[in-house]
C-alpha cells in the first residue's frame, strides 16, 4: 500500500513536469511571462500566445493518447496473458490502418468523425480475425495461437495497405500520417471526438480490473472463483480495441506505449491490475509526452514525430523484455 | 464448520470434441469426507473432476447440486460453495504470497464492496491452514515446490468453499511434501468438515488417506466405497493391468498393494 502511494506521488510529479515541459519546451523555449498572459487572455493574439495556445491542445491530447494506448496494452497483455503484447503486435493497429487507407482510397472520406469508426471497424475486425484463428484447433485461444495469429495477420495486412497505397500517390501523402503517428495534429475537435472513447475505457478498466486479476492464474483457475472466462476476456478485448482504435484514427499509430507503460508500472508494484491498469494510463500519458517534447527539441526547427521517437525509446526495451520472458520461461 | 450439501451426478458423459471421455457415471460426494479418484492415466479422473467443477460441459447426463442443475447456478455463488484447484495454475510475475492467495476471494467481492477485514482473515487463515504465513510477502518465485502447491492450495483455502477439488495435489512433489500436504487437508477437513475430492497417483497414499474411494476405468466408474472394500487384488488387476497382493499398511491399518512384476514373483521369493 504504501509502495502504490509512493508510486502514484512519482507518477503525479512526472506528470505535472511532463504537462509544464510540453508547454514551455519547443523548437521555441516559452517565458514564464508568455504562457502567462497566453493562457489568462485567451483573445491575445502575438506569436507566443498562439503557441502556448497549440502547445496546450497537443498536450492535453498526447496525455490522452498516451494514457489510452497504456490501458490499451495492459488489456491486451491480460487478455492474451502474453506480456509482449501490444496494439500493434495483435495486427490491432494495422487493421486500424487498412480500413482509414481503403476509406481514403475508395470512399474519399476525409473527415476525422469518419477515421474513427473506420478506424475502429478495422480495429474489431482485425481483432476478431485474429482470435478466429487463434481459437482454431484444441486447446483455444492459447496465447502463443494468438501471438502467431497477430504476427501473421498483421504481415498480411500490411501488404494490402502498401497495395493500396502504390497506384496512388495522393493517398500515399495522407497516410504518412498513419504510418508514424504524431501528437502535433491534436486538436480541441480530437479531444472531444476522443474524450467519450477514454471515458468508456476507463469505466471497463475499473468493472474488469479484479475478473482480470482472476484470469491471470489460468482459465481454469478462474472458473472455479467464479469468473464468466468467455465475457471478461470479450470485453477486455473490446475495450482494448476500441482504445488503440481510437487512438490510431486521431494520432496515426503510435508503437511501444501500450508496451512500456504497463511494464514499468509492474516491475514497481507487481501484478495486482486494479493497480496497474491506472498507473499504466497515468505513466502512458507521462511517456508519450516527455517522448514528443523530447521530438520537438531534437528535430528543431522543425519536429521529429513521436511516433519515431516512442520506437527508438522502446525497442531496446522490447529487447530487453523479451530476453528476461526467455529466461523465465526456460 | 462447513454445511452439508447433496452433490450428485447422474448418468454423467463428458470429454472434447466428440471424443468421449467419461460415460455413464452416476456417484454421489459424500459430505465433510475426503474422497480419492484413482485409476489408469488417461482414464479421465480429471475430466471427471474438471466436469464435476463445471470446466467442462457435460455431453450428457445431469450434475446437481442439493437438487439443483449447476448450470442453473450463477458462477459467483457457485464459487463460495465449489473450488477447484487444477493440476497446472499459472503463476503470474513477481507476485507475492499474499497477494496470490487474496486472488481466491474474487467470488466473495462486490463491484461496490472492496476488500474488507473478513477477506484479510480468511487470507491469513488460509495461510495458517497450510503453514505459509511466515513467506506471506516472499515472492512466488523464490520457493520450494512443495511450498509453492501449499500457497496454492492456501489461494482455494482463501476461497471459503464448503467443497474443495484438488486435481493431483502431490505430484511432482517429494515424498515428505506428499505426507505433509495430505496431512495438512487431513487436518483441513477434520477440523472444518470441508469436504474433499482429489486425484491422486499413489494407491497406497490414496487408501491411507481417503475415507472414500472412486475407482475409474476407461471412463467408467468400476468400483467405489471404503478404501478396505474397494482395494483388492482383482480391482487393481482390472484398472492398472498390475499383478499384486493387498496387505495391511502397518502403519495406517489401510490396505496397501504390493506389485509383482517379471522378476518378483510370489513364488521365486526366496
Amino acid at each position: 500500500m504504501y509502495l502504490f502511494f509512493g508510486v502514484f506521488a512519482l507518477l503525479l510529479v512526472l506528470f505535472g513536469l511532463s504537462i509544464v515541459t510540453s508547454i514551455f519546451l519547443g523548437a521555441r523555449t516559452m517565458e514564464w511571462t508568455d504562457v502567462w498572459n497566453s493562457l489568462w487572455h485567451a483573445d491575445s493574439t502575438s506569436l507566443e500566445a498562439s503557441i502556448v495556445q497549440h502547445r496546450v491542445t497537443r498536450t492535453l491530447f498526447s496525455l490522452m493518447c498516451g494514457a489510452a494506448l497504456g490501458i490499451s496494452g495492459a488489456f491486451m497483455q491480460s487478455v492474451t496473458r502474453n506480456p509482449i503484447a501490444d496494439p500493434s503486435i495483435l495486427g490491432v493497429n494495422t487493421g486500424a490502418a487498412l480500413f482509414v487507407v481503403a476509406g481514403i482510397a475508395f470512399f474519399h472520406i476525409q473527415s476525422a468523425e469518419q477515421f474513427i469508426w473506420l478506424a475502429i471497424a478495422g480495429a474489431i475486425l482485425s481483432a476478431l480475425f485474429v482470435f478466429g484463428i487463434g481459437s482454431m484447433g484444441s486447446g483455444g485461444a492459447t496465447p502463443l495461437k494468438l501471438v502467431l495469429a497477430g504476427a501473421a495477420t498483421s504481415a498480411i495486412l500490411s501488404s494490402l495497405v502498401v497495395a493500396i497505397m502504390i497506384p496512388r500517390t495522393n493517398v500515399m501523402d495522407q497516410f504518412r500520417f498513419w504510418q508514424v503517428g504524431s501528437v502535433g495534429v491534436g486538436s480541441w475537435e480530437s479531444i472531444r471526438l476522443f474524450l467519450p472513447f477514454l471515458i468508456v475505457g476507463i469505466l471497463i478498466a475499473f468493472l474488469v480490473a479484479p475478473a482480470l486479476n482472476a484470469l491471470a492464474l489460468g482459465d481454469d483457475v478462474a472458473t472455479s472463483l467464479g469468473v464468466r472466462v468467455g465475457t471478461v476476456r470479450f470485453v477486455a478485448a473490446l475495450g482494448g480495441v476500441l482504445l488503440c482504435g481510437v487512438t490510431t484514427a486521431l494520432a496515426g499509430p503510435i508503437g511501444f506505449i501500450g508496451l512500456l507503460a504497463p511494464h514499468l508500472i509492474r516491475l514497481l508494484l507487481g501484478s495486482d491490475l486494479r493497480y496497474v491498469i491506472p498507473l499504466s494510463a497515468l505513466s502512458g500519458a507521462i511517456i508519450l509526452t516527455l517522448s514528443d517534447v523530447i521530438g520537438r527539441i531534437i528535430g528543431s526547427p522543425s519536429e521529429l514525430e513521436v511516433g519515431i521517437v516512442t520506437a527508438f525509446v522502446g525497442a531496446p526495451i522490447l529487447i530487453l523484455i523479451t530476453m528476461k520472458v526467455k529466461m523465465r520461461d526456460g | 464448520m462447513k454445511r452439508t450439501h447433496v452433490y450428485e451426478a447422474t448418468h454423467l458423459a463428458a470429454g472434447y470434441e466428440n471424443q468421449m471421455i467419461i460415460e455413464d457415471v452416476s456417484l454421489t460426494i459424500p459430505s465433510h469426507q475426503i474422497s480419492i479418484i484413482i485409476g489408469a492415466n488417461g482414464c479421465g479422473k480429471s475430466t471427471l473432476l474438471k466436469t464435476m467443477a463445471r470446466l467442462i460441459k457435460p455431453l450428457a447426463g445431469q450434475i446437481t447440486l442439493n437438487g439443483t442443475p449447476i448450470q442453473k447456478i450463477p458462477p459467483k455463488p457457485f464459487a463460495k460453495i465449489l473450488g477447484l484447484l487444477p493440476q497446472s495454475p499459472i503463476v503470474p510475475e513477481g507476485i507475492t504470497v499474499v497477494d496470490l492467495i487474496g486472488r481466491g476471494r474474487f467470488p466473495h467481492h462486490t463491484f461496490w464492496k472492496g476488500w474488507t477485514t473478513e477477506d484479510d482473515e480468511a487470507v491469513a487463515e488460509a495461510m495458517e491452514i497450510m503453514g505459509v504465513t511466515e513467506f506471506a510477502h516472499r515472492s512466488i518465485d523464490e520457493l520450494s515446490g512443495g511450498q509453492r502447491q501449499r500457497v496454492w492450495i492456501a489461494m482455494a483455502l482463501a476461497q471459503q468453499t464448503d467443497i474443495l477439488f484438488l486435481d493431483e495435489p502431490t505430484t511432482y512433489l517429494d515424498i515428505t511434501y506428499q505426507i505433509e500436504i495430505l496431512d495438512r487437508l487431513t487436518d483441513l477437513n477434520k477440523k472444518y468438515g470441508t469436504t474433499i475430492v482429489m486425484v491422486l497417483h499413489d494407491i497406497n497414499l490414496s487408501a491411507r488417506y481417503a475415507d472414500h474411494l472412486f475407482a475409474l476405468h476407461k471412463g467408467k466408474l468400476v468400483a467405489e466405497g471404503a478404501p478396505s472394500e474397494v482395494i483388492t487384488s482383482s480391482l487393481i488387476q482390472q484398472i492398472f493391468d498390475l499383478q499384486c497382493i493387498v496387505v495391511e499398511d502397518p502403519i495406517a491399518k489401510s490396505p496397501a498393494i504390493v506389485p509383482i512384476g517379471k522378476y518378483h514373483q510370489v513364488d521365486s521369493a526366496r
